[in-house]
């Protein structure tokens, strides 16, 4: 179901969670709340699920108006970063919470149960307790509780922000494949550029409580909107009062036009990556990604003098630093 | 080494001086003129009549001052409203006057004469003072702490995001209280159960002021163990005093099995 956020305002005290925000999330997409931390993007999650009242603003839920209903009336899923797990019930009784809420029949009941399960991978697990869960087991579970009630959307706060490096990235992708299977319109939080560039369809960033931008993971890595969106998404170098991603600058042996004068100081290989790490001529310093074929063929090496070109073709339209 | 003994002897010692022997002695005591003279003692009609008027004490106060503890502990800890450090205090107001002064405070509530309360129902045919509902009052008052104490780290530990995954899975207040709120803090609303008996079991100079020691009708246990003290019936008060003792010590074990091992859920 689609989601729309209509000027919605919230303040904690003299903090501005949210500043007039609107945004419209599409039936069945997968989305991304990005930004730093504290800066609104699981205030606005929240809003949606209901678990906050928006000072000002509207919430409308498949069309329609749920700002006043209270979460239960929402029926949305909600997974949270520390998972919420129901630590005195098993896995198969968490799974079943909603459902045994609304008072289905046992059958029906765990039915569900064994199907979400085997969906997030616990078959076997039914009866064991989240202690004896580790972490990504655990988010799992929480994911099953949340899906196990069909809801119109699912909302996840930063679902793998508790876990190690190599769990995140399998549940990142297993993710994606699930939103696949599952089609249900999903909204997620989080505060890893990365993260959402490979899970979400569309992202948005959010700062201080105001949209910054929203697109798809490409646009608004090629197109960032201001500078804030520039340096948040990707790396960025600074040249000659410039922010450019740093692969989209050529590095000549020779002057040329609209280039700048430049010592290597230094080059890091980084396996097929190349960092090449310079001084410009008022002092700064910058660097440049390149490849390992490309710095080869130019023979760089450190103490040389070089030019640099930030092509307009790729720069587009960065933003002048102000 | 030596310096993990002495420690070790310390704290025993300490114990040991404190409660082993004093408590030791009052069963030795008990049981001096052999177990069928104490046993006798604790039998009679007013013996049996005290452990009974106790009982009631306890069936009364202890799930009065459970419901009445949760459901502060609740209010402290999981809402923001004007008062709620003066409710935090006030709780602890038990603790802090002496039970005998939360006597006389029940009689100038209470009493017949010229209490605040006292007259207007003594118009209507309630009696407070000498009486099983003042000496409830008073064990009411007294052991009020123990669950809102218990309760309230354990609400703020647990968090409320079970409570709220609960909320957006549908559960209402009541259905999220019942089946998320209270299974997390039931061990410490058992503990402070305990805690609450062994106090009620216990109290004795706030039910003293407002029961009028009446022998067979106003006596609890400890009231009675005061009253053959004076009486120079010594098999009577220590056999009576190890009877409270067993009741507390028995309450006290209970919590031990309860409560959930190290390292477990």
């Amino acid at each position: 179901m689609s989601i729309v956020i209509e000027n919605v305002s919230k303040r904690f005290g003299d903090f501005a969670a949210l500043d007039d925000v609107s945004l419209e999330v599409r039936d069945g997409s997968l989305t991304a709340l990005l930004g730093p931390s504290g800066g609104g993007k699981s205030t606005l999650l929240r809003v949606i699920a209901g678990l906050e009242q928006p000072d000002s603003g509207a919430v409308r839920i498949a069309g329609n108006d749920a700002t006043r209903t209270p979460p239960q009336g929402r029926n949305v899923g909600f997974v949270f970063q520390h998972y919420a797990a129901f630590k005195h019930m098993t896995v198969a009784k968490n799974v079943a919470f909603g459902l045994t809420i609304r008072k289905r029949p046992k059958h029906e009941i765990d039915a569900r149960v064994d199907e979400l399960l085997h969906l997030v991978h616990l078959d076997g697990f039914a009866h064991r307790y989240p202690s004896q869960l580790s972490g990504g087991q655990r988010q799992r579970m929480a994911l099953a509780r949340a899906l196990a009630v069909q809801p119109r959307v699912l909302l996840l706060d930063e679902p793998f922000g508790a876990l190690d490096a190599t769990v995140r990235k399998e549940l990142r992708a297993w993710l994606r494949r699930l939103h696949d299977e599952v089609h249900v319109t999903t909204v997620f939080v989080t505060h890893d550029q990365e993260e959402a560039m490979e899970v979400a369809e569309q992202i948005v960033v959010i700062d201080h409580g105001k949209i910054e931008q929203i697109g798809a993971p490409r646009e608004i890595y090629e197109k960032p909107a201001n500078d804030f969106v520039m340096r948040f998404i990707g790396p960025v170098s600074e040249i000659d009062g410039r922010w450019i991603r740093p692969h989209d600058v050529d590095i000549l042996v020779e002057p040329g036009e609209a280039t700048v004068q430049a010592m290597i100081d230094r080059i890091l290989h980084l396996g097929f990556e190349v960092r090449v790490e310079l001084s410009l001529g008022n002092g700064e310093k910058t660097w440049v990604q390149t490849t390992r074929s490309r710095a080869e063929e130019l023979e760089l090496e450190e103490g040389q003098i070089v030019w640099l070109r930030a092509d307009d073709a790729y720069r587009g339209h960065h933003a002048a630093a102000s | 080494m030596s310096s993990r003994y002495a420690l070790r002897f310390a704290a025993l010692g300490y114990l040991a001086l404190l409660l082993g022997i004093p408590v030791t002695l009052v069963f030795i005591n008990a049981f001096d003129e052999g177990i069928a003279a104490a046993w006798s003692a604790v039998t009679t009609p007013e013996a049996q009549h005290a452990f009974y008027l106790t009982a009631v004490m306890v069936a009364v106060a202890v799930p009065l001052n459970t419901i009445f503890g949760v459901l502060c502990a609740l209010a402290i800890v999981r809402q923001r409203f004007r008062g709620r450090a003066v409710l935090n205090a006030l709780v602890d107001l038990p603790f802090a006057v002496s039970p005998v002064v939360v006597g006389l405070a029940l009689l100038l509530v209470y009493n017949r004469r010229d209490g605040w309360a006292g007259e207007w129902l003594a118009d209507h045919g309630v009696r407070i003072i000498f009486s099983t509902p003042g000496m409830i009052l008073a064990t009411m008052f007294v052991s009020l702490p123990f669950v809102v104490r218990e309760v309230i780290p354990v609400l703020r530990e647990i968090g409320t995001e079970q409570e709220q995954a609960a909320a957006t899975l549908g559960a209402g207040g009541l259905q999220t209280f019942f089946r998320i709120t209270l299974p997390a803090i039931r061990w410490g609303v058992a503990y402070g159960v305990v805690l609450t008996t062994a106090r009620a079991l216990g109290e004795f100079g706030a039910v003293s002021v407002v029961s009028g020691r009446i022998s067979g009708e106003t006596q609890t246990a400890t009231l009675f163990v005061e009253d053959r003290f004076e009486a120079f019936d010594q098999t009577g008060a220590y056999a009576a005093g190890v009877v409270l003792a067993l009741l507390a010590l028995v309450t006290l074990l209970a919590m031990n099995l309860i409560k959930p091992k190290e390292g477990q859920a």
